[in-house]
């Protein structure tokens, strides 16, 4: 028997907060990041003043500076707090690994992730990825090497991943579109999901119009505004509390080599989470196939089917047939984003997919609960390809 | 739909560091990468050290300019406002012979004759008085 990895089963998230998702807000990003916090904390059934450890998905990017959440949540010995800000996307999973150590090796013992995005009514993800004075290289990059070419945002070079994909494995403008379509079916089910009320058909996918082939607007993220906040603890501490625990059983962060540069990858389609998804599971102790659900970070439907083959549901190349016939929908093998994800729920860097994992393996999720859900998985990916994965169970 | 590229684009490089040597080097008809004294190995774009010896000696190493198609993307909606006149256009990533790749425009073909694997040679594009973007063209 392989030792049993330190972190398994050690931590776990007793508390979910998530504020409207909208288009448009007249609130600022820390109001909302603080209202998402205090539900968490209220849903946990702890003081807020019990919190130690502030870890900020984005730093400030989150909705405030850990300052800034001492001082309207009254913290007044903070232990530990961190920024995953170069992961971009993956930000929210690799907050929970952040937490996870924190909180296993003893240094803190509630640990508060809240996470804001105004992509709606502030600036939008693709300004910001693209601006150099994030510090960031790949900002610097796209600048300095793609930006000439006219390649100036996420929907324009992740497109060449997806062009390549098609290219090699035969991946189909029907299979992105099935993404889309069951996306949008799911978030039907959630009444916080911008997209409840407008359904669409694979038709409809077809018909709309090219942003950055084989991009269509459909394939594309929303741009929303809204926060969402976890709260965790050690598991020993969770028996304690009010709130039902989900262990993280699972939690890992990778990245593309070189990180910076997607054009000079060896293989542009070997992604961070290629690298991290199976450590994840090798922590975990469990297999893909033993997974009911997975909430996959669906900023573009190419890069969601890169990611069902990285967390290893199917071989490299398979993601296209994989997605279709309803096999990522509700009722089928493995639903995939059961709130409507990033693509029809609301775009809040993933945040969202840990919120929703949380409720499903507390079957709370109503008309869209996955049956007898025990183990889920939600994947990260930002910046341009760093990934991270949880692996949850209730 | 266009088939050859604009002779400008608004949208420059910053000339700093590293990145202007590149773009100096184009601007002398050149495209130079960096390549490793010590073990020869290729990279970009541009940094200080070798990802595969660690060595800090480097040289800006010429290229014959003739590589070939490796994926694309053909933009109908330019986010960059610079590029609003230009849609649709391919934006090509290209692979050099000797290794590096680079995005870049292949003009002289619509993108939907565009194929992975393509054969394809550099010309220069004096895009400002500073700027020289490396360009391709289809080869035959
Ligand atoms: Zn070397």
């Amino acid at each position: 028997m392989p030792e049993q990895h330190y972190l398994r089963e050690q931590t776990c998230i007793v508390g979910i907060g998530e504020t409207a998702y909208t288009r448009g807000t007249p609130k600022s990003a820390l109001e909302l990041a603080l209202e998402a916090a205090m539900s968490a904390i209220e849903d946990a059934g702890i003081a807020p003043e019990a919190i130690d450890a502030v870890i900020l998905p984005g730093g400030a990017g989150s909705g405030g500076t850990a300052g800034d959440f001492c001082a309207n949540l009254g913290l007044q010995d903070l232990h530990y707090t961190t920024s995953l800000q170069e992961m971009g996307g993956a930000m929210c999973v690799s907050a929970v690994e952040s937490a996870a150590v924190a909180l296993a090796s003893g240094i803190a013992h509630y640990a508060l992730i809240p996470m804001c995005s105004r992509f709606y009514s502030g600036r939008k993800a693709r300004q910001v990825t693209s601006d150099p004075g994030t510090g960031l290289q790949s900002a610097e990059t796209i600048r300095d090497y793609y930006a000439p070419f006219g390649v100036a945002a996420p929907p324009q070079h992740y497109a060449w991943m997806a062009q390549r994909h098609m290219q090699l494995y035969g991946t189909t403008h029907e299979q992105l579109g099935a993404v889309v379509v069951a996306m949008r079916k799911h978030a039907q089910l959630h009444p916080n999901a911008l997209m409840k009320r407008a359904p669409i058909t694979l038709e409809d996918y077809l018909s709309s119009r090219w942003v950055s082939y084989p991009y269509r607007l459909l394939d594309c993220c929303l741009e929303t505004d809204g926060a969402a906040a976890l709260l965790m603890t050690t598991a020993e501490r969770a028996k304690d509390l009010r709130s039902k625990p989900v262990y993280v059983m699972g939690v890992t962060s990778g990245h593309p080599f070189p990180p910076h540069d997607i054009p000079n990858r060896p293989d542009i389609l070997k992604i961070g989470l290629d690298f991290c998804a199976p450590r994840a599971y090798a922590m975990a102790g469990v297999t893909p196939s033993d997974i009911d659900f997975a909430e996959i970070y669906d900023c573009f439907t190419g890069q969601a089917i890169l990611q069902i083959e990285a967390a290893g549901f199917c071989k490299k190349g398979e993601g296209g047939p994989f997605v279709e016939n309803g096999r990522i929908e509700l009722g089928g093998a493995l639903p995939i984003n059961t709130h409507g994800g990033l693509l029809s729920q609301a775009h809040n860097t993933g945040m969202n997919h840990l919120v929703e994992a949380v409720v499903q393996l507390r079957h709370d999720a109503g008309a869209r609960q996955v049956q007898d859900a025990e183990l889920g998985v939600v994947t990260g990916w930002g910046g341009h390809g760093h990934g991270s994965i949880a692996i949850v169970r209730r | 739909m266009k088939t050859e590229s604009k002779t400008q684009t608004v949208r420059l490089p910053i000339l700093h560091g590293y990145t202007k040597e590149f773009y100096d080097w184009c601007r002398q008809q050149e495209l130079r990468f960096q390549r490793c004294q010590k073990c020869g190995a290729w990279r970009h774009p541009p940094r200080p050290m070798c990802h595969s010896c660690h060595s800090l000696q480097w040289e800006w190493a010429p290229t014959k300019g003739k590589g070939k198609v490796y994926c694309w993307t053909t933009v109908h909606q330019a986010l960059d406002p610079a590029f609003a006149e230009a849609v649709p256009y391919a934006a090509v990533v290209v692979e050099l012979d000797e290794g590096p790749r680079l995005a870049t425009w292949v003009t002289g073909i619509l993108p939907d004759d565009l194929q992975i694997g393509m054969p394809v040679e550099l010309w220069f594009d004096d895009v400002s008085d500073e700027v020289t973007l490396p360009k391709f063209k289809r080869v035959g």
